[in-house]
């Protein structure tokens, strides 16, 4: 960079000082307007505003902004204004397309219409109309061979600096802190507007293309204010564009550029904002990372280090963590001394930060990690005046009601959707929206009499507190997508149970919010990393695993959804073996339902709807869940319930022929084996309402183990698990009770004696005709179809 | 540059060309580095807190390594985080002890022995702490001998390295504080608070002169064995070293020490070792953190350390298993066993962890089919 040598000149000289020269007068003698290059949203920066203003009292203030806000600039002297707000623009009945100009209260911007408000001096916004700006859409990023510059960056890089921010910090707001000096309040302007200056000549837009429009339009505002209020304006804008301000320019030559820009209608409203939101990069294009250091370097009114580190304290005194005032006072001076040892004249955030955790945290960066989010960020929320125009969100809903025939009304109806139907689908999107924005309008009913995944039926009553859940909600966005999307990202980053989070999961699908998608998942899967409780886990899984199955269903299919519940369900296989072990009873019926949720699970997960699906992260899924219920039929030291269970499931799967079942039961129900131990493993394998009936009805080699085993029960043992069985045994089917009865009347055995090799294993050899007779013509009927029955039948 | 202070006893160990020169097996910091220190102090003009030989900016450039204004060269002695360096260096700067933790292998020792050669030309007023440590060590003794024949007096008592630190206003070194029995450790609240060591046998005491200070190191996995008083804790700024902060780091430092051990073993050179030494760093490195190296998933972290330094004693088992018993060639199958000893320490819960990290994450991994296999044959 050719130029590097006359910046470092202007920024380079001692400890990170400007060089002051006299030549970049910031204007205000001679009938030249004042101009305050500012550094967007810096608290040095601010002061310095305010100063200068005081000393030069002008009879305009002129701010970087859409002119079209003038009308409302008004509202920020309304005791109702708060600031972190941000002036926001949108194009009329398009409320997505939006941009903000947020302001907090140390920003210079904030300041300089707060004091001409104060004064009754008039303010006007003096840049690029919204109406053009949005028409245009953001500003590209250049691409391959135009690199858009960090004018600060170049300058601190100049001056030695890695981080610009800290340069900025050193040379300006620090400076500035130390009150009007010898220096006067506009040195700091003068010495930026030079250096400015000097990058403008090398590197003229330095990339942002847009640049010499807005700066045309900024030329004929000033123009025209000085024709109307004089010369004594003060002007107050980003420093990178001071030079151009300056700069002789003729009034057509502006005009000519101004010509033939695309326009929209815009609409400007001023919205709350947040300290979170400030460190975004929006509007003005420069995200502060430390808004809550810097309101504390705007606030304080002296010793802002010793008042920062008290702040400190308490904070984590708040959080159970012992600090005294000896750590504080430690603190303060392991800053000071850090800030001398990096040659930097007052101790920044850095010095702070690290000073913090030698003494306070004990090196440990876990809760240096909430003096970042509550101190240096800030949970700062900014209000806005009722008097304020409405608010888009409310004006997006209005239109999505009118365009889906959704009327407000406070009457309760019902409104049955078919989701194949297009409206259908994007009504039920916007309701479940609305209630992740906490507006419920809609509430969901159980489907009456509807099968099948595509039906929903909502009851729906528009209460006229609702109106005021949809202004509370404008925080969140512009739209009602975007706002649901902020909302469920949010709600996703706080939640701290698995459950909710697959529960916000099946909701963001239900709403159709697929950009929140990926955030869920992700904390999803990290929370599923990180839980060692298979029992959540796999409370978590059949949700997931419907939620997979309604991806399918509402074309929103989601490999993500896919893959973070497959590897719950692995993290599930793995830990389930140890988490069985040690379970009283009622631990292990619990398991016992937690294997059977995960079973229906793995069903679901396994077999996608979508049939020929590519190979997914579910192959395999079946083999291993397989695989971890054989593991757990062969550990003796589970309780017995889970054991029978699990060779059940993989009976029922195929997994496992009759023969391996029937010496696992053999097994389980040894001589060896507690009484209590095996009449559970029986309960497992044959309990409940899984058919276990049946089973028994038509293997009699499973019914002769079970009657062997029982009778071999000593009499004492047999009031123990008299309870066992009979739980077992009392919800089968009356008509499976009664032919259990009748087999075990006709005595143990086979009728024939033990089965041929051609039998199937359990039934007894050879057909009974008459039996088999009676059963024909609904097997015809349920392998040719009705057509054809008639004939077949004789 | 050829020290390495993050290697695994980095700390314990000088590099062989150092040593070499010299007839001492271990010449100390200040000897090794003499030319150094003196070319620092020749042009070191910022002011220095007394007694100290250098000034903070220096010790700190000592330690970081740069070249100075006459055109001499200072290596780097720590290759970590400038921060790290620069609170250390201010902490003893504003006359607070300062404690440093970190797992094994992140060159705690070391820094402190730089320290204390850069600080106060001294790096040898040092205590060792075992559980064995006993209050003379950090406070005084007596020569028996002496004290019986002429009764109690100043020449009858032997004086600690931290006394004599305090007497000369020397920084003083503590290694392995939280292996000191905790009602030892205590003695340091007086020195380190009223900065005077009372004698009550002779009715005198020790006043530490300015300049003196105290730099104490502890392993912060071994929290459990004599934990620090809140007391003591308070009376330091604490300094955690991190671990490698890149995989390319710690892979080149694994790699480094794995070719001087095997050197000194006389095991063969494998070939093709690095593809296998980066996956156990990688391996180790996404345990410990939590989160696999892409950034997208997190995995629950074993009790164990994983530290760098059992991270080449895997790669080491691993070279000798394949050099003795297999073809020469490190493959996945050699390090699986140690990594699966390495990593589970509670056979119950870190059993479940590393499972879940092979099938949540090696299983699905691109080219780590054959160590899945091989860890999945080592045992789970």
């Amino acid at each position: 960079m050719s130029g590097r040598g006359a910046v470092g000149a202007v920024v380079r000289g001692g400890a990170g000082s400007l060089v002051l020269d006299a030549s970049g007068d910031p204007g205000g003698g001679a009938g030249e307007p004042l101009l305050l290059g500012v550094r967007h949203h810096g608290p040095g920066s601010a002061r310095a505003v305010r100063a200068a203003l005081d000393a030069y009292e002008p009879v305009a203030v002129l701010v970087e902004g859409p002119p079209e806000a003038d009308g409302i600039v008004g509202l920020a002297g309304d005791p109702g204004m708060r600031p972190p707000v941000a002036l926001l623009a949108h194009v009329a009945d398009e409320p997505a397309r939006a941009s903000f100009w947020p302001l907090a209260h140390f920003s210079p911007e904030w300041v300089a219409i707060r004091w001409a408000l104060g004064r009754g001096v008039p303010v006007r916004f003096m840049d690029l109309p919204a109406a053009h700006t949005l028409a245009m859409g953001p500003e590209d990023d250049p691409g391959g061979d135009a690199v858009r510059i960090d004018p600060l960056a170049v300058l601190a890089e100049a001056a030695g600096y890695e981080d610009p921010e800290r340069w900025w910090e050193d040379v300006v707001e620090h400076r500035a802190a130390d009150g009007p000096g010898a220096d006067g309040p506009l040195a700091a302007f003068t010495a930026l507007g030079e250096a400015m200056g000097v990058l403008r000549d090398i590197h003229g837009d330095g990339g942002h293309e847009r640049d010499a429009i807005r700066e045309a339009q900024m030329r004929l505002r000033l123009r025209d204010t000085r024709r109307e209020h004089g010369d004594r304006v003060a002007v107050v804008c980003g420093a990178w564009h001071v030079p151009a301000l300056r700069a002789r320019t003729s009034v057509t030559a502006d005009r000519q550029l101004l010509k033939g820009l695309p326009k929209v209608r815009a609409e400007l409203s001023w919205v709350p904002w947040t300290h979170r939101r400030l460190a975004r990069r929006s509007g003005y294009g420069a995200g502060i990372v430390s808004p809550g250091w810097y309101a504390h370097l705007f606030e304080a009114p002296d010793r802002p280090v010793e008042r920062w580190m008290t702040k400190v304290a308490g904070l984590l005194r708040a959080a159970d963590r012992a600090v005294s005032p000896a750590h504080v006072i430690e603190a303060v001076r392991l800053a000071s001394t850090l800030a001398a040892l990096r040659d930097r004249p007052r101790p920044g955030l850095a010095e702070t930060l690290d000073a913090v955790r030698a003494v306070m945290c004990e090196g440990s960066d876990i809760p240096l990690a909430l003096i970042e989010d509550r101190l240096v960020v800030g949970d700062v929320l900014g209000e806005v005046p009722e008097s304020a125009p409405a608010v888009p969100l409310q004006r997006d809903l209005a239109r999505a009601q009118r365009t889906l025939r959704l009327k407000p009304e406070a009457q309760e109806r019902e409104l049955p959707l078919d989701l194949r139907k297009d409206t259908d689908a994007a009504r039920s999107r916007l309701l479940h929206r609305l209630r992740l924005l906490d507006v419920p309008w809609g509430e969901p009913l159980a489907s009456r009499g509807a099968t099948g995944t595509f039906r929903e039926t909502w009851r729906l009553s528009w209460e006229p507190e609702l109106s005021v859940r949809v202004a509370e909600a404008a925080v969140w966005g512009t739209t009602v997508l975007s706002a649901a999307t902020a909302r469920a990202e949010t709600a996703a980053v706080s939640a701290t149970a698995l459950a909710e989070l697959t529960v916000l999961a099946e909701r963001c699908l239900l709403a159709g919010l697929g950009d929140a998608l990926p955030v869920v998942m992700r904390r999803l899967a990290d929370r599923a990393a990180l839980d060692t409780d298979v029992g959540r886990l796999a409370q978590a899984l059949p949700a997931l695993a419907r939620a997979v199955r309604y991806g399918d269903v509402r074309g929103t299919r989601g490999e993500s959804l896919e893959r973070v519940a497959v590897g719950l369900a692995d993290r599930i296989f793995v830990g389930l073996p140890s988490a069985c072990a040690g379970l009283d009873p009622d631990g292990a019926a619990e398991m016992r339902g937690h294997v059977d949720a995960v079973h229906r699970a793995v069903g679901l997960l396994a077999a996608p709807a979508g049939g020929a699906s590519a190979p997914s992260a579910a192959a395999g899924l079946r083999a291993r869940w397989g695989a971890t219920l054989f593991g757990i039929t062969r550990r003796d030291g589970l309780p017995g319930l889970i054991r029978g269970r699990a060779v059940r499931l993989l009976l029922d799967d195929g997994r496992l022929d009759g023969g391996e079942a029937e010496r696992l039961m053999g097994l389980a129900l040894s001589v060896a084996v507690a009484p209590a131990d095996a009449a559970a493993w029986i309960e497992g394998f044959l309990g409940g309402d899984s058919g276990g009936g049946m089973l028994l009805v038509h293997d009699e080699r499973l019914l002769a183990l079970v009657d062997g085993w029982l009778g071999s029960v000593g009499e004492e043992a047999f009031t123990d698990v008299l309870p066992l069985l009979r739980r077992t045994f009392a919800d089968y089917e009356p008509a499976a009770r009664r032919a259990l009865g009748e087999l075990v009347r006709r005595g143990p055995g086979t009728p024939g004696g033990p089965a041929p090799d051609d039998t199937l294993p359990g039934f007894g050899p050879g057909t009974d005709p008459g039996r088999a007779a009676a059963v024909r013509p609904v097997v015809d009927l349920l392998l040719h179809g009705p057509a054809t029955a008639p004939e077949e039948a004789r | 540059m050829t020290t390495a202070p993050i290697a695994a006893g980095g700390p314990r160990t000088v590099s062989s060309e150092t040593v070499s020169s010299d007839a001492v097996l271990r010449p100390h910091a200040e000897v090794t580095f003499a030319d150094e220190l003196a070319a620092l102090a020749a042009c070191d003009d910022r002011p220095r807190p007394e007694r100290w030989r250098l000034s903070p900016w220096a010790v700190a450039t000592y330690l970081l390594g740069g070249t100075l204004s006459d055109g001499a060269v200072i290596t780097p002695k720590y290759v970590g985080p400038r921060r790290i360096v620069e609170v250390a260096v201010t902490t003893l700067a504003t006359d607070r002890a300062l404690l440093l933790l970190g797992v094994p292998g992140t060159a705690k020792t070391w820094l402190s022995e730089h320290l204390a050669a850069a600080v106060s030309g001294d790096s040898t007023l040092l205590v060792q702490g075992t559980a064995g440590t006993p209050e003379e060590a950090i406070r005084y003794g007596w020569d028996y001998a002496r004290l019986l024949s002429r009764g109690p007096s100043r020449e009858a008592l032997v004086a600690s390295p931290v006394m004599r630190a305090m007497a000369g206003g020397a920084t003083a070194r503590v290694e392995e504080l939280t292996r000191i029995p905790a009602d030892v450790q205590d003695t340091l609240i007086t020195i380190l608070s009223e900065k005077t060591l009372p004698i009550p046998e002779l009715g005198e005491e020790v006043q530490a002169v300015r300049g003196f200070n105290l730099i104490a190191t502890a392993n912060d996995r071994d929290r459990g064995v004599n934990e620090l008083s809140s007391a003591l804790r308070r009376r330091f700024n604490t300094v955690v070293l991190p671990l490698p902060a890149t995989a390319e780091a710690e892979v080149d430092i694994v790699t480094r020490r794995v070719e001087q051990i095997g050197a000194s073993l006389r095991l063969p050179a494998a070939a093709d070792g690095v593809a296998e030494i980066r996956r156990v760093v990688t391996v180790f490195r996404e345990l410990r953190d939590g989160i696999t190296e892409d950034g997208r998933t997190k995995v629950k972290s074993p009790s164990g350390t994983l530290s760098t330094a059992e991270a080449i004693s895997v790669v080491t088992g691993g070279l000798a298993l394949a050099a003795h018993f297999g073809d020469g060639v490190l493959r996945p199958g050699d390090v699986a066993a140690g990594i699966l000893g390495a990593v589970v320490r509670d056979p119950a819960s870190d059993r479940v962890v590393w499972q879940e990290y092979l099938e949540t994450v090696v299983r699905e991994r691109d080219g780590w089919k054959d160590f899945y296999r091989a860890c999945r044959e080592a045992g789970v």
